[in-house]
């Protein structure tokens, strides 16, 4: 089997190399049968990649141990669903994933646009498969994933293998790579459009059109990829934190945030036929962060808690994105004749004007990310010496960007396009600068005094204002003319335009998560070394330490403290943290216990026995108000991106100079 | 021409703050690269820089007093160890334990101790795993990979 895998994988390698050529000869040369060969070569990649996953997975889910990636990332006793996450556990096998997913869209992208698109196409096809062979390389000469273990030149197997890291063997966590990868891989496809539509010199977005839902698609599983990768280290790595500005966080950010610039000045495009060359820019830079990304998690360049180990991927990725960046820089600046602007900027206080600093604001923060991430680098280079920046660098520029941002979420939507008079903003802002006016009185009155989330509340207040402002007015004219109920009126509104009130629902989503990272300024901790059947106090609770049990499973032995928790002499419940430690790896792991609440978590983590009293715990414990809203606004935001890709019940034909199908475009403002 | 002088004022004056924040947060929070070695021979005149010091921790050493938590951590090949205090507010993560390979922020004290506010861990490699663990047959005699 083993024997397959790695043949597949080698065949893989060289049909995505020929479709690369046949594709861009074919193109070139204007010979359909080349382009029409090398669309079935994409989907013979497809199978190889596919066949060469399922031996690799089915290898796991045996627990064959002659295959030294199983013997390093599985074990007997883990559960299936681990067995299988340890796909991409490691190196080797998440790369393939990596390839496989992109393999997938490719297919999906050449099987939905096989009679669209011809001029286009060959050199989208190319695109991908130039990206695909490079990752077919990486499969095949550099971290091959069907290595067997072997003494001389037997074939050998081991008892039982090391296991999945156990850090890793969380649900959260066994999701988390792939969503992310979802995301990473997917922007290669608005990419390859944009690339392809600027080779052929092609009128009219066109490519923007085409790629709408797969932005939005690949922009929602990066979203879903981090909000994992957060709720994980949340409930895992054992001290609360969801985001610590580790490279490795700031390698899925970086695309995530070049990606929601793209989203909203495409709309410029769109509508106005602004900014071009920036669209380009943007995509093209979206994609080669999310390259960047992969490259930075992988090769060891700057040290990470959570990165892979040391290896010699990374020149490799360093000359894909340098050739990739040269062609596609060359190319942008040989075609800006066709991507001049339409119309001018008109006013400061315009709808355009608050999508260029909405731009502005997102490269600027996206920026500072980078430079801080990659400061270590930098340093060693210019100065000889390495110098690393931690996170109060990144709050410090992020946080006021943060806020900027948010005000223009508020902004945005109500602010007229072309220019507009400050009577207008006045009545249009009235009742959203209450909202945030008496939000951060009565805060105030209550004793509130840091700056920043007085900012934030108020500013949450704003935007929020705004969003229900407008569902209210759209939904109170349709119920008056079609005599229906409010809460039909909101769905029928939303359904006419589902682009403008999901981007609503979206925005709405950021601001619970805002109004949840806005309650960390009121964290509170303790650690305390409590002897058991006595108790210690944090925030308004009262934790009484009961009994402190143990036992084993085949995976792990563990130690569980149960402790009771009180709030004004009230029994609230148990809570049981926990200390693991795997078998397989003998590493010692905290599962934390959490009584989750709108209001506040509390949290505890069992740090370990006291080393100088046997009958006392050593206790963290923890209260973080409002953290729950940011999984809640995730939600809101997913469920937004969602109705964002339902389409409009009422469409607008858009005049374009290349008929390429009918998409919906902003309504007037409902009367 | 008067809207675009706008915008460009506008713009100027958001990213000259924003680069002023930057700076500030990197002579806050700027950190340099030391061995255990340089550390031991560091002039007094960098006695106040953040320093991030890497090593691996010496089995046995890790001891708990109060709030804080005191080991040692040794470069591999040379020998020298150096004590180290944490008293950071975070736990330490589950893969700081003897033997793993630690990363201490902090800064160097008169006493010769160095005074760490965050530590991260990285656990031994698998390959190094200590003999007489529990550990079900480790690949320990390591059987030499083969590529296909």
């Amino acid at each position: 089997m083993e024997t397959l895998g790695a043949f597949s994988l080698l065949l893989a390698l060289s049909l995505a190399a020929y479709a690369f050529l046949a594709s861009v000869i074919g193109g070139w040369k204007k010979k359909p049968f080349l382009v029409e060969s090398a669309r079935r070569a994409v989907y013979g990649v497809f199978l190889l990649l596919t066949a060469a996953s399922a031996i690799l997975v089915s290898a796991l889910l045996a627990s064959d141990f002659r295959y030294a990636y199983v013997a390093e990332r599985s074990n007997r006793a883990m559960p299936a669903l681990y067995k299988f996450a340890a796909w991409w556990g490691g190196q080797e096998g998440s790369l393939l994933l990596w390839s496989w997913m992109l393999s997938l869209y490719s297919a999906i992208v050449v099987w939905t646009n096989r009679t669209k698109h011809r001029t286009l196409m060959p050199w989208v096809m190319a695109v991908l498969m130039f990206t695909q062979t490079f990752f077919c390389i990486l499969n095949v000469f550099v971290e091959p994933p069907f290595q067997m273990l072997a003494v001389g030149r037997g074939v050998t197997s081991v008892a039982d293998g090391n296991g999945l890291n156990p850090l890793l063997q969380y649900w959260l966590m066994a999701l988390h790579p792939p969503a992310l990868y979802l995301g990473f891989v997917g922007f290669v496809v608005p990419f390859a459009f944009a690339f392809a539509s600027l080779l052929t010199k092609q009128p009219g977005e066109a490519w923007i059109a085409t790629t709408r839902r797969w932005s939005l698609i690949t922009w929602g599983f990066l979203s879903i990829g981090i909000m994992l990768g957060q709720g994980w280290a949340y409930a895992v790595l054992g001290w609360g934190g969801y985001w610590a500005w580790d490279p490795v966080e700031n390698a899925s950010l970086l695309p995530w945030i070049t990606a929601t610039a793209f989203l909203h000045s495409v709309m410029m495009q769109e509508k106005k036929g602004m900014m071009k060359v920036w669209n380009m820019v943007l995509v093209s830079a979206t994609f080669f962060l999310c390259i960047f990304g992969t490259f930075l998690t992988r090769s060891g360049v700057v040290s990470s808690v959570h990165a892979f180990a040391q290896s010699s991927l990374g020149a490799w990725f360093v000359g894909f994105l340098a050739i990739g960046i040269s062609i596609t820089t060359f190319l942008i600046l040989r075609r800006l004749d066709y991507l001049k602007s339409e119309a001018p900027l008109e006013s400061v206080l315009s709808r355009e004007s608050s999508f260029l600093f909405n731009n502005l604001l997102l490269l600027a923060s996206c920026f500072a990310v980078l430079w801080g991430t990659l400061f270590p680098v930098l340093t060693e280079w210019l100065m000889g010496e390495k110098i690393t920046v931690g996170p109060p660098f990144f709050n410090k520029v992020n946080i006021p960007i943060g806020l900027a941002l948010l005000f223009l979420t508020g902004v945005g939507p109500l602010i007229a396009w072309r220019r507009s008079s400050w009577e207008s903003l006045k009545r249009a802002f009235r009742w959203p600068v209450l909202g945030m006016a008496l939000t951060m009185a009565v805060l105030l009155a209550f004793g509130v005094r840091h700056f920043y989330a007085l900012m934030s509340f108020g500013l949450c207040a704003f935007v929020a204002v705004t969003v229900v402002m407008e569902f209210y007015k759209g939904a109170r004219a349709i119920a008056a003319k079609n005599r229906m109920n409010f809460l039909r009126a909101t769905v029928e509104l939303t359904h006419r335009n589902t682009r403008r009130y999901g981007g609503y629902l979206v925005h709405m989503g950021i601001v619970l998560m805002f109004i949840g990272y806005t309650g960390s300024a009121f964290n509170k901790d303790t650690t305390e070394e409590v002897k058991i059947g006595t108790h210690f106090r944090i925030g308004a609770y009262e934790l009484h330490v009961k009994e402190v049990t143990d036992g084993s499973n085949p995976n792990y032995a563990w130690q569980r403290a149960v402790i009771g928790v009180y709030r004004n002499g009230q029994y609230l419940g148990d809570l049981r943290p926990e200390r693991r430690v795997y078998m397989a790896s003998q590493q010692p792991t905290s599962e934390v216990a959490i009584r989750r609440r709108l209001n506040e978590d509390l949290y505890l983590n069992f740090a370990s026995m006291s080393q100088s009293d046997p009958q006392a715990a050593v206790i963290q414990a923890y209260v973080f108000p409002l953290v729950s809203w940011i999984w809640i606004g995730f939600y809101v935001l997913l469920f937004g991106t969602i109705v964002c890709l339902i389409p409009s019940k009422v469409k607008y034909a858009y005049a374009k100079t290349q008929v390429v199908g009918v998409y919906e475009r902003e309504p007037e403002p409902v009367p | 021409m008067k809207t675009y002088i706008r915008f460009g004022l506008l713009v100027t004056a958001i990213l000259g703050t924003l680069a002023w924040l930057a700076a500030s947060g990197i002579r806050e929070s700027k950190t340099y690269y030391r061995t255990i070695s340089e550390l031991k021979s560091m002039p007094p005149s960098e006695a106040g820089k953040r320093v991030r010091v890497t090593g691996d921790v010496v089995p046995g050493s890790i001891r708990r007093e109060g709030g804080a938590v005191r080991f040692q951590i040794c470069e591999k090949d040379r020998g020298v160890t150096l004590n180290v205090v944490y008293t950071g507010k975070d736990p330490l993560p589950d893969t700081f334990r003897d033997e793993a390979q630690a990363m201490a922020d902090g800064k160097m004290g008169p006493d010769g101790t160095f005074h760490a506010s965050s530590i991260a861990a990285k656990c031994p490699s698998k390959y190094e795993a200590a003999p007489g663990k529990a550990a079900p047959q480790p690949l320990n005699p390591a059987p030499s990979r083969s590529s296909l």
